[in-house]
């Protein structure tokens, strides 16, 4: 960052000295400009004045070049390293959030479920959720202004999840005693949870993935006013050297060649890093994060569902849909399971496009999975609505061929499938930070040096007239 | 069914139809009229005894069951069996549908995770009536919406499961005489002595009712000054602050302070009352209802036999199964009941 205003300082020196040597006619005193006017009129109609007036231009507009290279450069290379450092991140933890919780919320009626004394592994995973959202909101908390809308989300979520906590607690507490207002209280604590903090904490994802695309954008944005002021470098520098080819017939000014070798290697470094860059940040969309952002909602999509189906038996037709026909939960874990079904058909055709086999296997798996967790659930409610309660949990919560079983299974494979576009993002996103790397110094470097070399070049021909 | 119907789902605004003749029956009759007057519980026991012919007046009061003017009124009870009792008898149990969640009612032990309540004793003493045994009994705790569908599916052979005995159901369905009489009443802390009932004593205050319930409706009736709504009822914002999908959400919102009072059934206050000791029924009961064991419709030769085993389940006076039951379960929450309500017949 500190390049372009050093840079661009230089080309005022350059223009200044031209009118130096030739030392102005000095007509009795106009204003600075019509002074300044005249005073290159008349340099112009000299070759000396002429060259000096070139080479003043070509260090210029190399510097120039370099200048805004450097500029844009630095600024693509910034939202790059925005991409990988930050935002991503960032997006990373807000999904991490939204899952915390909605996991939280599945592990609780599960553990509910079990009975009044929940299964120690079940309450551990609640633990553990509900202290990995609280430790990703302090961190997102850093790393956002209180007053954006990131950052009020924030506040909700910060407000809501001891309320959740406190909810759960008693519903534990009073189940722990056996009564049935536990149960009331977990459909509480569910409904702050599927109410309130999840669609906060989707906005908070949201926001930031937005953000994460808009670094993207700018990283991934041709730059369009370096290579413009390349090519104009370029032209003008080969224009020069023509020139002085007629004039001359000397072939070779080296101080022009060694100008144009720099602006042309600089050219050429910045329209290959750039599309480079470019590309692989187009990779670490297409492959990772459009993959990760429908695989985090696919699995927050099978969170909700399972919460939805233990709910289902915990309120056993206690709440009904609005129009009071059908169960609410029954009702919402169809919607859920349906979203599902449709997110991860997205995510399989995402790495049938862009041909990753690898990444398409959990998913498959996943699918497969949620196939099974369809089929034992129809079987689990028919056991249920036929009044074999026992039987219907067994099918619901046990250990073996139950829809948990089924649920756990989807759940490990979107794990891994986002596990390994997370690794494809990162290192796409790396090699596209990387391959902007040194290009806004070399620029500098570049630039400088071929402004002292057509300076020096278009200087050795001056001095001949002396 | 128009209302939702949370909670034990009992529609509760039909059965006020054709109450007027109950009235005036329970007035003519002043002995059988109320379970709350206790000086009358000894004389009560009489009445109520084995002898289950009933006070004369009511026979005379009573309307024909198509008009549906009494709908408590049902067939004599008897022991002759037809399809129903014989198909029970063959499989050699019995299949109630019951609830599982309603505390002191039907709800499991969280112990030994058997089903447990007042509703629960009574399908035993069916089953032992029937198949000799009261543990030949298969339990399916069905939803509130699935009641009457278990009934019209075969799934069971008999609900019980605090359901009000109404016109509509009448309709579907086939009921026992009452085997217990609720009424809705405020429930509110016991601290709390600035409620007193369902009177002026709620304006200002924060009332909480299951949605579509018959305490909404009395409420939107006459609400005394209370809140009971919420902003968006009705609708997919809808909070879930005043009116809530089951009663016993009401008081979760009541014990961390975000209502003042419920209005309810006095059987599940009675069972929100055991499940918080700081918490009180205020005031008398302001409507009346009674609860049937149902059978599928028309499976009169069920409902004799229940009909039968009810009489001997009321019969004994303060010794009688039923209030053994009763005293076991309902006593602490609903105290003061002498004795259960007098059966009623068609005929």
């Amino acid at each position: 960052m500190t390049h372009p205003p050093s840079v661009g300082r230089a080309p005022h020196r350059a223009p200044e000295q031209p009118p130096a040597p030739t030392a102005a006619p000095a007509p009795p005193q106009p204003s600075a400009r019509a002074a300044a006017i005249a005073r290159l009129r008349a340099a112009a109609t000299t070759e000396p004045g002429r060259l000096q007036i070139i080479g003043a231009v070509l260090a210029l507009l190399v510097l120039v070049f370099g200048a805004v290279t450097a500029f844009e450069i630095s600024g693509r290379a910034a939202s790059a390293d925005d991409v990988v450092e930050r935002s991503q991140p960032l997006s990373a933890d807000a999904a991490g959030i939204y899952r915390s919780l909605a996991d939280a919320d599945a592990a609780a009626a599960s553990g509910f479920l079990a009975g009044p004394q929940e299964p120690r592994a079940v309450h551990e995973q609640y633990v553990k959720d509900i202290e990995e959202a609280s430790r990703l909101l302090v961190k997102a908390a850093a790393n956002t202004d209180a007053g954006t809308t990131s950052g009020r989300e924030i506040t909700t979520l910060n407000e809501g999840l001891p309320r959740y906590a406190g909810l759960i607690e008693r519903a534990r507490a009073a189940n722990r005693q056996g009564l049935p207002l536990g149960g009331a209280y977990l459909r509480y604590a569910n409904q702050q949870m599927s109410g309130e903090l999840l669609p906060a904490a989707e906005r908070l994802y949201k926001a930031e993935t937005g953000r994460l695309d808009g670094d993207h954008r700018s990283a991934r944005a041709r730059p369009w006013f370096s290579l413009g002021a390349g090519v104009l470098a370029l032209a003008v520098l080969v224009w020069a050297q023509r020139r002085n080819y007629r004039r001359t017939n000397r072939v070779f000014n080296h101080g022009l060649v060694a100008a144009t070798a720099a602006a042309t290697v600089l050219l050429l470094w910045l329209a290959v890093g750039h599309t480079v860059a470019r590309s692989d940040l187009a990779e670490a969309d297409s492959h990772g994060q459009r993959s990760m952002d429908v695989l985090n909602r696919a699995r927050i999509d099978s969170l909700k569902a399972r919460a939805d189906e233990n709910l289902t038996v915990v309120a056993r037709g206690a709440v009904l849909t609005a129009d009071g026909k059908n169960d609410k939960y029954e009702t919402d874990y169809t919607a859920g399971m349906k979203a599902l079904g449709e997110e991860l058909a997205a995510a399989v055709k995402l790495a049938d496009d862009t041909g990753d086999t690898t990444g398409g296997k959990p998913v498959a798996a996943a699918s497969k999975a949620v196939t099974e967790w369809q089929e034992r659930h129809r079987t689990a409610r028919k056991t249920d609505d036929a009044g074999d309660y026992e039987s219907a949990l067994e099918q619901i919560i046990g250990q073996e061929n139950s829809t948990g079983e089924s649920f756990k299974k989807v759940d490990d494979a979107l794990r891994d499938a986002l596990a390994h576009e997370q690794d494809d993002f990162t290192r796409a996103a790396r090699d596209g930070r990387g391959a902007l790397g040194g290009l806004p110094v070399g620029a500098a470097v570049l630039a400088v040096l071929g402004a002292v070399a057509a300076i020096v070049g278009i200087n050795r021909r001056l001095s001949e007239f002396r | 069914m128009t209302a939702k119907d949370p909670g034990t789902g009992r529609g509760r605004l039909r059965r006020l139809r054709g109450w007027g003749g109950v009235t005036a029956m329970a007035a003519a009759c002043a002995v059988t009229a109320s379970l709350t007057l206790l000086p009358l519980s000894h004389q009560g026991d009489d009445v109520f005894g084995p002898q289950v012919t009933g006070p004369g007046a009511a026979h005379a009061l009573q309307a024909r069951a198509d008009t549906c003017t009494d709908p408590e009124a049902s067939v004599r009870p008897g022991e002759v069996d037809g399809d129903a009792v014989r198909k029970i008898k063959e499989r050699g149990k019995l299949i109630a549908g019951v609830d599982q969640n309603s505390f002191q009612w039907g709800f499991r032990n969280p112990e030994s995770g058997d089903l447990e309540g007042f509703d629960i004793d009574l399908v035993r003493a069916i089953a032992k009536d029937i198949l000799g045994d009261g543990g030949k009994v298969i339990f399916r705790a069905i939803p509130t919406n699935q009641r009457i569908a278990a009934l019209e599916n075969d799934k069971v052979d008999v609900v019980v499961r605090t359901m009000t005995i109404n016109c509509a159901r009448l309709q579907q369905v086939s009921f026992s005489t009452a085997y217990f009489q609720a009424g809705q009443q405020v429930l509110a802390a016991k601290e709390d002595h600035s409620i007193t009932g369902f009177n002026s004593t709620l304006a200002g205050k924060r009332v909480c009712t299951a949605e579509g319930s018959t305490a909404y409706e009395a409420l939107e009736k006459e609400s005394f000054g209370s809140a009971f709504k919420d902003k968006h009822d009705g609708t997919a914002a809808d909070e879930d602050r005043l009116t809530v999908p089951n009663q016993l959400d009401c008081l979760v919102r009541l014990q961390l302070g975000e209502v003042d009072a419920v209005v309810t059934d006095n059987a599940l206050a009675a069972g929100q009352a055991a499940q918080d000791p700081a918490v009180e029924l205020k005031g008398d009961p302001f409507t009346t209802e009674y609860y049937g064991v149902a059978t599928k419709k028309g499976a009169n030769d069920l409902v004799a036999r229940v009909n039968k085993v009810l009489v001997d389940y009321r019969a004994g006076g303060a010794d009688s199964l039923w209030m053994k039951s009763y005293r076991e379960w309902l006593e602490d929450g609903l105290p003061g009941i002498g004795a259960p309500p007098a059966p009623k017949y068609r005929d």
